[in-house]
């Protein structure tokens, strides 16, 4: 009888790990059966397929962002706002008749830039959370955006710059057919997020920045320097938030004064859905990619159903909640107290 | 004891003031190597001040630090990590997210090239924690628990590996048992006694008698942030010790 609970007990301890690596996944095939049961012959289409990838290009890039945020305990509220303002840069010096080389550079110098700033802003100026020196940022960013702008839209921009976000990879040589092409943007977000996961997982500063999550007074102990790091940090958010600028100026070809707006809120949504901890030192790369895929399905899924984007809200709120109260549980059974 | 005329870490004249306070006036310290000093003080007195002097955390507002006869001046953590000084924290600076492997070489990892990448080696940090919990006789299940699923005394014991895995000369402990159970206490103890043996100066801060009587040679007291008294274990007593930690000679 012993032995049987011992057997027990070592199958929990072995399988809690792949819970709470994949669990997350599960959830997401999950919504995937459900939504095909429910669409049978739109939801697994190509089309409409793509059409998700290409709907969380852009969110995919500021929630791997604030995911790196949160994993040192932090959090960056200012993402949409750099996006916008990235966004906004690049409209008018394209605008300006700027080559297009330096035209897809902008937004990339510009949001790691403002993430470089709010990283000198949480670190120097030692404000007592980052929530704060980011909430500030987050009404200085929008309102550089539509200083340099003047408030209104600037639309019209060249195909190489639009090549990230609107671009196709045509697959007929593979046998298909023309409308079954391969978005940029869906290699793209696979190629920054194998990137991303392999800083975080196997380099020392993605190692110490789970480090300083957990207890950043044992990472300064270990003779971490813990504000460059974070400095680090911020200042990737804010690149990959320009990024999404990038992705953005291509799929609308147009700068606009509402760009990301409440974007932030989206791209912390799919981190905590994801399985990341708001106290930090916990989460993965792939959740975050597995939070993100869980909204843009759902969405998309109740707009194919044409269910009212009110009820969405309330949809994606109860899974927030309900995702975290997945998480609480099974702390309870994996850790002791 | 034939080093007595060499020791290991001596530190004169420490002063530390913040702002207005002054927490350490003139202190002076030494431990030699295989020695294991005790430091005692009622709360305030300056021990943890002291201790985050000699660990690199602060740096003194006046004195100087010597380790092995020639003076050093540690301006980080990474300093005294490097000279062969490691700290044991009260709170004990364990990342509770990570695995106890990656806990011991936080902030040195061993590293592979992947071409012009440089990733952490895994397969190593095991197999290093492996072979140095073993040395030490540390019982866990895994190099690979995380920390925060481990009991006090196997936090501790972690602590004290991590402080040990590159060849200290001088450990630094600050309230090693305080937050034990009885049971787990004596396994620290003889985990000190053990390092002890191997050369190493040991520095412990403690409250608990029983703590300094089992594993001290000698013993210091701090009281208003000055040196007190000061004594081998042998000329003195657990009352007279209680009477310097209260400020009676």
């Amino acid at each position: 009888m012993e032995d049987k609970d011992k057997k027990i007990e070592s199958l929990h301890l072995k399988l809690i790990p792949y819970f709470e690596k994949y669990g997350i996944l599960l959830l997401l095939v999950l919504m995937i059966l459900v939504m095909h049961i429910l669409q049978p012959d739109v939801f697994l289409s190509w089309r409409n397929v793509t059409n998700v990838f290409k709907q969380i290009s852009w969110q995919s890039m500021l929630a791997l962002g604030v995911f790196m945020v949160i994993v040192t305990a932090g959090i960056d509220l200012s993402v949409g706002s750099i996006m916008m303002l990235s966004l906004m840069i690049l409209a008018v010096v394209a605008k300006a008749g700027a080559p297009w080389f330096i035209v897809v550079l902008t937004p990339l110098i510009a949001g790691f830039l403002c993430g470089l700033f709010n990283g000198l802003g949480i670190t120097l100026l030692r404000m007592p959370h980052p929530f704060i020196m980011t909430l500030g940022t987050l009404y200085i960013f929008r309102g550089a955006g539509n200083l340099i702008s003047g408030g209104t839209p600037i639309s019209g921009f060249t195909d190489e710059v639009r090549y990230l976000g609107h671009g196709r990879i045509d697959l007929q040589w593979l046998g298909l057919e023309k409308s079954q092409y391969l978005p940029v943007s869906l290699v793209l977000i696979a190629i920054v997020y194998i990137i991303f996961w392999i800083f975080l997982n196997k380099s020392k500063t993605g190692k110490w920045i789970y480090a300083i999550g957990g207890n950043p007074n044992a990472a300064r102990a270990s003779g971490i320097n813990v504000n460059k790091i974070l400095i680090i940090v911020y200042s990737l958010c804010g690149f990959l938030s320009g990024i999404g600028a990038l992705i953005l100026a291509g799929r609308t070809d147009s700068g606009y004064p509402n760009a990301g707006l409440q974007s932030e809120l989206d791209a912390i949504a799919a981190c905590i859905i994801g399985g990341a901890s708001f106290f930090g030192g916990r989460g993965t790369v792939l959740g975050v990619f597995a939070g993100v895929m869980i909204m843009g399905i759902l969405r998309n899924g109740l707009n194919l159903m044409d269910v009212s984007s009110f009820w969405q809200q309330v949809l994606i709120g109860s899974i927030i909640v309900l995702a975290v109260y997945i998480d609480v549980l099974r702390r309870d059974i994996g850790t002791r107290k | 004891m034939s080093s007595a005329s060499n020791p290991l870490l001596e530190a004169k004249g420490i002063t530390k003031y913040f702002g207005t306070i002054t927490a350490l006036e003139n202190v002076n310290l030494k431990v030699h190597a295989g020695e294991c000093l005790g430091v005692v003080g009622d709360n305030g007195a300056g021990k943890s001040t002291l201790m985050k002097v000699l660990s690199g955390l602060y740096k003194p507002s006046a004195g100087s630090l010597f380790f092995q006869g020639k003076e050093e001046i540690l301006e980080s953590p990474r300093d005294s990590q490097n000279l062969g000084l490691e700290m044991v924290y009260q709170d004990l600076a364990l990342a509770g997210n990570l695995p106890i492997g990656e806990n011991i070489f936080l902030g040195r990892e061993p590293t592979k090239n992947l071409g012009f990448l440089k990733l952490l080696d895994f397969n190593k940090i095991k197999e290093l924690t492996n072979a140095h919990l073993d040395k030490l006789k540390i019982n866990v299940k895994s190099a690979d628990q995380k920390v925060e699923e481990l009991s006090g005394g196997q936090r501790q014991a972690v602590a004290i590996a991590r402080s040990t895995a590159f060849n200290a000369k001088v450990v630094i402990m600050d309230e090693p048992t305080a937050a034990l159970a009885i049971k787990e206490v004596g396994k620290v103890l003889d985990l000190i006694n053990s390092l002890k043996k191997t050369g190493v100066g040991v520095i412990v801060i403690s409250h608990r008698m029983d703590d300094i009587f089992t594993v001290c040679d000698r013993v210091m007291a701090l009281f208003q942030g000055t040196n007190f008294a000061e004594a081998s274990l042998s000329n003195t007593s657990r009352d007279e010790v209680i009477g310097w930690i209260m400020g009676k000679k």
